[in-house]
């Protein structure tokens, strides 16, 4: 585009994936590793780029998760800054809360927001120590809140707008002084305690100018270079890559630049995350594309699909009544013959089952392998060819289903996938979410 | 199986079909009228002739209106039929059941499809409301999953089994080379369709049936009363149904190398009509090729060939022209074109014509001292399809 090219790489939200999506994918990472009891009474969404406007998106990733009815559901949305305000109000919450932070950037191609941005998401649980061993402690903060005009989008335009940078920096090179002087005061920590200090926010220049100012050695390097700057999830996500590489009993400063500054300081604790998919070894196992598909799945290029109709939209209430199945995946299974039928269904294909005589199965969780496969050039899709598979689940269970994220000329019989929560189509500004199945990475 | 059939309880006595085409000129409406004109026009019958009516249209027309608007009925009974693919089968297959029931003396089913005027390429599902949980791979996709499955169960190279069916193809557009009414006359080396670029697995664009607009229509009466109509009738053998109940999507043991309920509705058509062994009985077969690997494993479903030896059977040619059993003399779906509700009728209406010995010449079959014709039509997909076969003969048992 006649631009520098930055080093590096950037994450980037398939055609199939929105902040809901990325969300579930993410929480579910958190989840998993978990105890059964140990249950969220809330699940919060941040995001500047949420699916839905008055619709609640924290309700779909709620359904996809198979959360309990009587756990909130709630939306923070529009501002980046919601994400961080999110984690503050939870950390100081006497509840137990999923927090689930999400973004997808949507620059003009050869801006700097698409040169810099990265679209991510992260989950984290915020509870206290009766909810099981910590993987952090807050140790408390500081907010500074001040009016003035950084970056801005109108509500109806996809693409974000921003200042000249030398008047911004100087608004957050105002602030930070005693910001950070009140966060050290509020956990009466001297700077030397500090083992780490974590920098978010949307602003490069910015970034780089508070590092300087703080005069702290230890600014750990961020994600700047593999994954981007991720918005109103780009806190927690630093922060969880923080914590996903300290050591415990480290002093860890998390500074968000963002209309204003929000300090919180963390003890990492005994454990780490538990589940594989750690940021590292998710990025060690990435897919790159290129810029022409880039530019694709951002909608900055559109290009000719298959000459077959779109989709119509989805009715809401068949979509009510197959809830289980359409988002949390559930299949059902023979309670006599153990045959597992996918989509869940009332009459078995066994005879020896009694009708209505099945039991659920959740299979969101449970991986497979390519029985057989075909790429369907001809179908509608957002970024064709589909390639579509029959795939066999471990334990039982057969379904004919899209995989995703995967290049047409890498699949193979016998492949190992896992189910994966996706946008299959948008019509009438209804998204329809459902599964399909990825390569198996980590 | 239970069915106890109506073999030689009914006889078709007229059969009309349209070209099909692009028939960018003429409606719906037109081509219903065109169809039935020319069938009521070689027995010399009006409308009013006509006792009761079954039109078949998978997504052209709703309800018995959509034949008796056009043709201007006075107090006739008309029933609309939907049954995918394998509608106008279906519309024929209630004519005749109301005729052997004793309710009418005479009936005529007519099969349409308009399918040009939606402006999309292939035909494609009507759209009704759903939670979004359906399957939406095209039919060419799902049906190029045979291929590499039957490829790995027989040992045979895909390489060559690419081969095999571009061969079928080539076949089709050999007979339909040698048909007025077909969309595609002119005829394509297997070869050349190898080389062109896949669409669907590795089927190319020539690997499917040919998307055109279309309607026939036929008449059937009492079998003691058809000779009143024509010296030549038709005698229905046998008629059976199949609708699967779509195990094969989920059924670890389902393998795309087969489909049970073409089989199944093979087997029950083979008792009705009392025949034991199709290869050498049939004069001629007219199968539901809507892809290339479809009538491949039709072969083997319908008892043409031994399991794992339809592929060599069809580079022997044993379903050529002039092959022991010829297949698809008329170019099939993939050389006539596919007007949904009227393929149905329109494999009859060759059964006739090559029955009856009134084929163009370059493409009448060898004459034998065999009676019977077999029509297999389907709807669907692997693993979840309906499935009809027919089996008719000119001579009452």
């Amino acid at each position: 585009m006649g631009i520098n090219v930055p080093a590096g790489m950037r994450s980037v939200a398939s055609y199939d994936e929105d902040t809901a999506t990325m969300g579930v994918e993410a929480a579910r990472n958190a989840l998993l590793p978990l105890e059964e009891d140990t249950k969220p009474t809330a699940l919060w969404f941040s995001s500047s780029n949420p699916p839905y406007m008055d619709k609640t998106n924290a309700n779909v990733i709620h359904a996809a998760l198979r959360l309990d009815k009587h756990t909130g559901a709630y939306d923070f949305g529009g501002a980046e800054k919601s994400g961080v305000g999110a984690l503050k109000s939870a950390l100081n919450s006497t509840e137990t809360l999923l927090l689930v932070q999400s973004d997808v950037r949507s620059g003009l191609p050869s801006s700097e927001d698409e040169i810099y941005g990265g679209d991510a998401a992260s989950a984290m649980l915020i509870g206290s120590e009766d909810d099981g061993p910590l993987i952090a402690r807050y140790l408390g903060g500081a907010s500074t809140s001040e009016e003035f005009i950084d970056r801005w989008r109108d509500p109806s335009e996809t693409h974000t707008k921003s200042w000249e940078e030398r008047f911004v920096v100087s608004q957050y090179l105002q602030l930070i002084d005693s910001a950070w002087k009140q966060a050290l005061a509020t956990t009466s920590l001297t700077l030397e305690q500090i083992s780490t200090v974590v920098i978010s926010g949307s602003n490069k220049r910015v970034k780089n100018q508070i590092a300087k100012s703080l005069e702290a050695t230890n600014v750990r390097g961020d994600l700047f270079e593999s994954v981007g700057i991720a918005g109103a999830a780009d806190a927690t996500l630093l922060l969880t890559h923080a914590l996903e590489t300290s050591q415990s009993g480290e002093i860890i400063a998390l500074i968000v630049l963002s209309d204003g500054i929000e300090i919180l300081i963390f003890e990492a604790g005994e454990i780490r995350n538990q589940h594989p998919a750690t940021i590292s070894s998710q990025l060690n196992s990435r897919d790159e594309i290129t810029y022409q598909r880039f530019l694709q799945w951002k909608g900055n290029l559109k290009v000719q699909p298959p000459n077959r109709p779109a989709p119509s939209r989805i009715s809401a209430s068949a979509a009510a009544r197959e809830s289980e199945w359409k988002h949390g995946f559930v299949a059902s299974k023979g309670d006599e013959s153990g045959l597992v039928h996918m989509p869940p269904a009332r009459v078995s294909a066994s005879p020896e089952d009694q009708i209505d005589a099945m039991s659920s199965i959740s299979m969101a969780n449970t991986s497979g392998h390519v029985v057989t496969y075909t790429i369907d050039r001809l179908v509608y899709s957002e970024s064709p060819p589909v390639v579509f598979a029959v795939v066999d689940f471990v334990g039982g269970g057969r379904m004919p289903i899209e995989i995703t994220d995967v290049d047409s000329d890498n699949v193979s019989i016998g492949m190992e996938v896992i189910p994966t929560f996706r946008k299959v189509f948008t019509a009438d500004s209804i998204h329809n979410y459902f599964w399909k199945v990825r390569p198996k990475r980590i | 199986m239970a069915s106890n059939g109506i073999k030689d309880k009914v006889a078709i006595i007229s059969i009309g079909c349209t070209p099909f085409r692009e028939h960018w000129d003429k409606s719906r409406d037109d081509l219903v009228i065109d169809a039935t004109k020319e069938t009521l026009g070689y027995v010399s019958l009006t409308t009013s002739d006509i006792d009761a009516y079954w039109i078949g249209t998978a997504q052209s027309g709703m309800s018995g209106l959509t034949l008796s608007m056009p043709l201007k009925l006075e107090g006739k009974p008309v029933t609309r039929v939907e049954n995918f693919c394998a509608t106008g089968s279906e519309a024929l297959r209630q004519a005749c059941y109301a005729v052997a029931s004793g309710a009418y003396d005479i009936a005529m089913a007519v099969g349409v499809e308009k399918v040009k005027d939606s402006g999309y390429q292939g035909l494609n599902a009507f759209p009704y409301p759903t939670a979004g949980t359906n399957r939406t791979l095209t039919a060419a996709a799902m049906y190029s999953l045979v291929l590499p499955a039957y490829a790995e169960k027989y040992g045979i190279d895909e390489d060559e089994l690419r081969m095999v069916v571009a061969k079928i193809a080539e076949k089709n557009h050999f007979n339909g080379a040698r048909n007025p009414l077909a969309q595609f006359r002119r005829e394509m080396s297997a070869e050349a369709i190898c080389d062109m670029a896949a669409v669907a697995g590795r089927l190319s664009v020539f690997d499917c049936a040919g998307v055109a607009d279309g309607a026939a229509a036929a008449i059937v009466v009492p079998a003691e009363k058809a000779y009143s109509y024509t010296d030549k009738p038709l005698f229905i053998k046998a008629l059976s149904f199949v609708s699967g109940n779509g195990s094969g999507l989920m059924d670890p043991e389902y393998d795309y190398t087969t489909f049970p309920e073409c089989a199944a509705a093979a087997n029950d058509a083979y008792s009705q009509a009392g025949v034991s062994n199709p290869r050498e009985e049939l004069a001629l077969a007219e199968v539901h090729d809507c892809f290339t690997p479809t009538e491949l494993i039709l072969m083997e479903d319908l008892r043409f060939s031994e399991r794992g030896e339809g592929w060599r059977d069809v580079l022997s040619g044993d379903f050529a022209l002039d092959g022991a059993l010829p297949v698809n003399t008329d170019g099939g779906l993939k050389s006539f074109g596919h007007p949904v509700g009227a393929s149905g009728i329109r494999m009859h209406y060759e059964c006739w014509l090559q029955l009856r010995r009134e084929a163009p010449d370059d493409r009448q079959i060898e004459n034998t001292s065999k009676t019977l014709g077999l029509v297999h039509n389907l709807g669907g997909y692997p693993g979840e399809m309906v499935s009809f076969v027919s089996i008719i003969g000119t001579e009452k048992g």
